[in-house]
């Protein structure tokens, strides 16, 4: 596909090198003559300097034959506007970032009448992806697939719930649940393991399964899911703001710590439930006077990614609360893992991510099979789900028999809304969907699974 | 430094070698030549050395600019030691200094020889001679590129930036190895249309070949003794025009390929590369009215050698050194101006003359007014700083490396003019220079250490001389 990404910061660079890495045409643009002139360099993209949502200049970036148009720049209006533009005068999909809150509320009615695919709000999403974790807080991410009927849940193996020097068979066989390890991580390495993989003490496992059966073997295996009732916030921007509202109608107690006391009397006034507390959200004392000890979880928002992973780390030392830290900065996500902090959440990323999807969704006309791809531990394993339409090389035989690609697991089958979790002598059926994780990248249909 | 990723390349590089003899070994055999058997030892010689390493790529593709320059510097030397064999083994030319400077003068499209005499050459010699710079030309790593992916995605500019020539490079499609591939299929549509209008002048097959070898590459290596001189008007006019329009930059056969005739005509580059030629044309036509029987035919030979060194080619159909001194000194100072960037030809490159000029006018400006702000612009945008630096830097080092260069042969005792031109006709990529290196002469006459000094000129004019001087800096053989 022939794709224009308008803006080459964060966002943009990150779904550049993602995309060039699935072999699609990239044309950069931004104003910034360096910016472009180092990402069209390091993605093998053509780059353009100026502005995205001049007619001439998307022209020159060919936006008559292009497939698709993001527009990623920090500016909302800017971004629609390019959209438009791009809209009017060729005949591709748009995505355009929003993140105003103002116009989050109308982004439907925004979205229809300029005819723009896909708008994308990074603080709405970390926001979103954020509920998910504290309802769920023994994980730490999840991801959903099959329309939220199958889960993949990944949390670490403490010492004191004994997997340690235990076979992958073992553990199910005890277990009696209908879940799948589908990766193992350990000292930065990623192992899609096999029945016979030994789980050390601290690995991080993924596992995937039905809601039910997932709920169910965290309570075998002792994490009781504590449910957490409350949540203290420190930094009160956008995220905090979408999070708070969110939180509150589920019935959530929420404490939100920031510095301005301008976006506190803001705040109190779009998020009246949450108590707004005007203090350094730095500031030892300060946490510890607002119950920060007997805090459900904790949530670290504030726009210094250094000043997050501190509050996270005395969080962790001085309460047993759910951590979740936000990090804007991609570059060292493999050093923040080793600092043993919950849940780390990468609003940059996730957008990415989320376009990403959708590129790999639109690609799904032009020949691929694939229904969603989720990157997994730090885009080091895809989690794909296809969908069979006809039959293959793949469908009706039994899975032992199939000849596998190393690195490669058959997760879950959904039978018509039936979840299945695959044995050997399990069968691909037409009209199934079915996720595969693997670290090997770039597979485009469910027969690229076998071995060539 | 990578080395086991530019080890790879280089491997790659030596088989791809080995196939381009091939066409060699066919043309011995076609003429029933014994001197094939220095062919095929040469193939096996490559594949020996090139096979091994090549057969399983690196884990570790990670490739920076550092590493782009190092492998097209080491590529071309190992290119050009190995394209010298055929003519050592085959008895063709003897001496291994003298063998390298052909290769070399092929390689890099120059067209200087030291043969006093080609017409006694085996065809497999000659066309091999010829072929070197048709593959030149275009740059055998951007072939290679071509063919399969080296590196991972990103890294491939690197290689792209070392091998082009020009200021900055610029892709036509977002894609690095699908520019590759454009710029290889424009190179091939050009040659083959060269050929057929050669064919139909009645040229031998043969000739024909090998002069569009010539000519695209912007080689300048002739089959006869008088270059082209002994061909028809036609011809020469044929090949006049071929010169001229492989010295353009690809981009606006690009654009015309596309249907965009207006990008094509707005280049502003092509638009002042041809003023330059219509205007030397004219100018020395004038001066040299007296010599020929018809104005018509001096400005044929005037087109001629004007198209010839102005793309660095280098053929010639007459006598430029007997000509009158204002002819020769405007030749002299087109050989500096060289063709277009992103063409196959040498020398400075017009876009750097501009940028040049341009800067030296803004300066000027600075003067009369101190506090105006001025950009320099190319094509109907600012140019950057950083590039206008880098081809001050390039215009420096190159008035240094031609300096020492000077210096160095004239140790041979030869007058100025020769030394000073056959500096400037390898330097730039040209061939013949002037007085004893005239085109009716030939390098031979050169101490092995000058002709060492040349060989040096002709790679560093080819890449662009950072590829090759970055070889002798310590620091790029460095861990850290």
């Amino acid at each position: 596909m022939k794709i224009i990404i308008v803006g080459c910061g964060k966002v943009g660079t990150s779904l550049a090198e993602r995309l060039s890495g699935e072999d699609h045409d990239l044309v950069m643009v931004d104003l910034n003559a360096k910016k472009v002139n180092d990402a069209s360099n390091r993605f093998d993209a053509m780059g353009i300097t100026g502005n995205g949502a001049s007619f001439n200049i998307q022209q020159e970036a060919g936006v008559d034959d292009a497939d698709l148009f993001i527009a990623v720049t920090g500016e909302d209006e800017l971004n629609l506007l390019c959209c438009l533009m791009a809209k009017k005068s060729g005949r591709c999909q748009t995505i355009a970032r929003v993140r105003n809150p103002l116009y989050s509320k109308e982004i439907r009615f925004i979205q229809e009448q300029l005819g723009i695919s896909m708008i994308i709000n990074p603080e709405l999403t970390a926001a979103r992806e954020i509920l998910k974790l504290l309802k769920f807080p023994s994980a730490i991410k999840i991801d959903t697939f099959a329309k939220g009927r199958v889960e993949l849940l990944r949390f670490r193996a403490k010492p004191e719930i004994g997997f340690g020097k235990k076979s992958v068979m073992e553990l199910i066989a005890k277990l009696k649940t209908d879940v799948l390890i589908c990766a193992v991580e350990r000292d930065g390495t990623v192992v899609i393991p096999n029945g016979s993989f030994i789980i050390e003490d601290n690995d991080v496992l993924s596992i995937v399964g039905s809601l039910e059966n997932t709920a169910q073997f965290f309570e075998k295996i002792g994490i009781r899911s504590k449910r957490v009732r409350n949540s203290l916030i420190v930094g009160g921007g956008t995220i905090a703001h979408y999070l708070a509202q969110s939180l509150l109608k589920i019935g959530f107690r929420v404490r939100i710590i920031e510095q301005k006391p301008e976006r506190c009397d803001y705040l109190s006034e779009v998020v009246p439930g949450a108590d707004i507390i005007n203090g350094d959200g730095s500031n030892r004392e300060l946490l510890l006077e607002e119950g920060l000890a007997s805090a459900d979880s904790f949530v670290a928002l504030t726009n210094m990614d250094e000043e997050n992973i501190f509050l996270t780390l005395y969080a962790k030392k001085n309460s047993n609360a759910k951590l979740i830290t936000k990090v804007n900065r991609i570059s060292f996500d493999d050093v923040i893992e080793s600092f043993d902090i919950g849940s780390v959440i990468y609003p940059k990323y996730l957008t990415a991510d989320y376009i990403l999807q959708y590129v790999r969704a639109r690609q799904n006309s032009i020949g691929s099979s694939v229904e969603t791809l989720y990157k997994l531990l730090d885009g080091r394993a895809e989690a794909l789900e296809f969908a069979i339409r006809e039959p293959s090389a793949v469908t009706g035989v039994p899975l032992m028999d199939l000849n596998l690609k190393d690195n490669l697991l058959i997760c879950c089958i959904n039978r018509k809304g039936i979840i299945l979790t695959p044995r050997g002598q399990n069968k691909i059926q037409v009209g199934d969907t079915v996720i595969i994780v693997t670290t090997n990248e770039g597979l485009r249909d469910i027969r690229d699974i076998l071995k060539d | 430094m990578n080395y086991s990723m530019i080890f790879y390349i280089i491997s790659w590089i030596l088989n791809v070698e080995a196939a381009l003899m091939v066409p060699s070994c066919i043309v011995a055999l076609l003429y029933g030549e014994r001197e094939g058997m220095a062919f095929v030892a040469s193939i096996a010689l490559c594949l020996l050395l090139g096979l091994p390493r090549s057969r399983k790529a690196p884990p570790n593709k990670v490739f920076y600019t550092r590493e782009g320059f190092v492998t097209v510097a080491l590529s071309w030397i190992c290119m050009s030691i190995m394209g010298a064999l055929p003519f050592v083994f085959s008895g063709a030319v003897p001496k291994l200094i003298d063998a390298l400077f052909e290769t070399v003068s092929g390689f890099t499209t120059t067209g200087a020889s030291i043969l006093p005499a080609v017409e006694g050459l085996p065809h497999c010699i000659l066309f091999w001679r010829s072929f070197t710079h048709w593959i030149g030309g275009m740059g055998v790593l951007v072939f290679l590129l071509c063919l399969l992916p080296l590196t991972g995605g990103g890294y491939h500019m690197n290689l792209m930036k070392a091998e082009s020539p020009g200021p900055s490079v610029s892709k036509l499609v977002p894609k690095v190895r699908s520019t590759a591939k454009i710029l290889y299929g424009i190179y091939i549509v050009l040659s083959v249309a060269e050929l057929i209008f050669l064919l139909a002048g009645r040229m031998p097959i043969f000739d024909a070949i090998c002069t569009t070898f010539g000519t695209a590459g912007t080689g300048g290596f002739g089959i006869k003794n008088d270059s082209i001189g002994g061909y028809s008007i036609y011809l020469q006019a044929v090949t006049t025009i071929f010169m001229i329009l492989f010295g353009v930059n690809f981009n606006v056969f690009f654009f015309l390929s596309i249907r965009k005739p207006k990008a094509a005509f707005e280049c502003e580059e092509a638009r002042w590369y041809l003023g330059i030629i219509a205007a030397s044309t004219l100018t020395i036509t004038f001066f040299i009215r007296g010599l020929y029987p018809s104005l018509f035919l001096a400005f044929h030979h005037a087109a001629f050698q004007v198209g010839s060194i102005i793309t660095t080619t280098g053929f010639a159909t007459a006598d430029f050194n007997l000509w009158p001194q204002v002819p020769r000194t405007i030749l002299v100072l087109l050989m500096f101006i060289g063709a277009c960037a992103g063409s196959t030809g040498g020398g400075i490159k017009v876009s750097r003359i501009l940028l040049m000029i341009r800067s030296v006018s803004r300066e000027l400006h600075q003067f009369i007014h101190p506090h105006s702000v001025n950009k320099v612009t190319l094509e109907g945008r600012t140019v950057e700083q950083g590039t206008l630096h880098s081809v001050h830097v390039f215009f420096i080092t190159y008035a240094l490396i031609f300096s020492a260069s000077v210096l160095i042969i004239g140790f041979d005792g030869f007058d100025l003019t020769t030394n000073f031109t056959a500096v400037a006709a390898t330097l730039n990529n040209i061939g013949p220079g002037l007085e004893l290196v005239g085109p009716t002469q030939n390098f031979a006459l050169f101490s092995p250490l000058s002709k060492l000094v040349l060989i040096f000129n002709m790679l560093a004019g080819r890449l662009e001389i950072f590829p090759l001087l970055l070889l002798f800096v310590k620091g790029t053989w460095k861990k850290f």
